[in-house]
């Protein structure tokens, strides 16, 4: 996904590291990484270690770390957009209007990202990076560790009680679609964008899915 | 034996009625050890209620809650997360220090974010679901 950017800018001192979040393990995820023929670094996330340490709630999130190992933006949308909620769900596809909207979004991202490597633009001084942080609360310190609990039990044939735990983490922490998608997705492949999620994402209301990024 | 996920790793450890175990595998699996005054890490020495402490054993549940951290068990009481407290989790981001991580590539090859030091790094979260 990210292997043309990495391509231009990778002699200037850049390095993707893209982090699959994915219980099911390395093999499930095998194909997709093999398709994608990146020459970054491809990592496995079983226990979404990731999304406990940086405080993520979807995918796809980026973080911009630069030579020192500073935070200079911190988790936010990586290119993806919310048009999606206005597909026609039984033919599964946009509107022209929304498919450009989307592809310049993306197109928008990548050339901040760009900007950043060449030009150190789009890097937040100390304040502004640390006010884009958000805040993890008791329930989502609880939350975490509930849902590597869930991921342990279903990994090793406990599926019911993981999927208590996984529902519970859920309940306290609504906001993180990693964990739900992720439980659902444990239950049952295809489940994550079934009617259940749909539903989760009408709920949403005039709340985004995926916050555009504050570039 | 009891298997315990801590932030740092996954444990196995002879424990009983829930977290209560020897002071030397409480040190082993929290890096925290048994004082008069607590427990310690490093300067800093949280003090335990006199209900977690019982000669050379420890109520680890009891003083990871003290942390003010999460602590979950499975039904059996068999497997248990200790979770990382919020305030810690804060302070580290707050810091704008990115936290390292370690994870394996697809073919089992550990790499760490510290690996990149002088680099700059964009990383970013997929998944298949």
């Amino acid at each position: 996904m990210w292997q043309s950017l990495y391509d231009e800018l990778k002699d200037k001192g850049f390095m993707v590291v893209a982090v699959a979040e994915e219980s099911r393990g390395a093999e499930h995820a095998r194909s997709w990484i093999e398709q994608a023929k990146s020459t970054y670094w491809q990592l496995i996330d079983v226990e979404h270690r990731l999304g406990d340490l940086y405080n993520l709630v979807n995918v796809p999130q980026a973080i911009w770390i630069d030579e020192r190992g500073t935070i200079v933006r911190p988790p936010e949308t990586a290119g993806s957009t919310d048009h999606f909620r206005r597909m026609d769900l039984k033919t599964r596809t946009m509107s022209a209007e929304d498919q450009a909207a989307r592809l310049a979004a993306r197109q928008a991202y990548l050339d901040a990202v760009r900007a950043w490597v060449n030009d150190g633009k789009h890097a937040l001084a100390t304040d502004a990076a640390r006010a884009g942080l958000p805040k993890v609360t008791d329930e989502i310190a609880e939350a975490r560790a509930r849902f590597r609990l869930g991921v342990w039990l279903r990994a090793h044939g406990n599926a019911v009680e993981g999927d208590r735990q996984m529902n519970i983490a859920s309940e306290l922490h609504p906001d993180s679609w990693s964990m739900w998608r992720q439980a659902a997705d444990l239950d049952e492949v295809g489940k994550a964008s079934g009617p259940d999620f749909w539903k989760r994402v009408q709920a949403l209301g005039d709340r985004p899915y995926y916050p555009p990024p504050k570039l | 034996m009891t298997v315990i996920l801590t932030p740092t790793g996954e444990h196995e450890v002879a424990a009983r009625d829930g977290l209560w175990m020897s002071a030397v595998d409480a040190e082993r699996i929290t890096g925290w050890t048994l004082k008069p005054e607590g427990m310690c890490l490093a300067e800093r020495c949280v003090p335990l209620p006199a209900s977690a402490v019982k000669d050379a054993d420890v109520d680890v549940e009891a003083f990871w809650r003290k942390l003010g951290a999460p602590v979950v068990g499975s039904d059996e009481g068999d497997v248990w997360v200790l979770g990382a407290p919020a305030d810690e989790r804060n302070a580290a981001l707050e810091g704008l220090q990115a936290p390292d991580f370690t994870l394996p590539d697809i073919d089992g090859v550990q790499r760490s974010l510290s690996q990149l030091r002088g680099k700059k790094v964009f990383v970013a979260t997929w998944a298949s679901w």
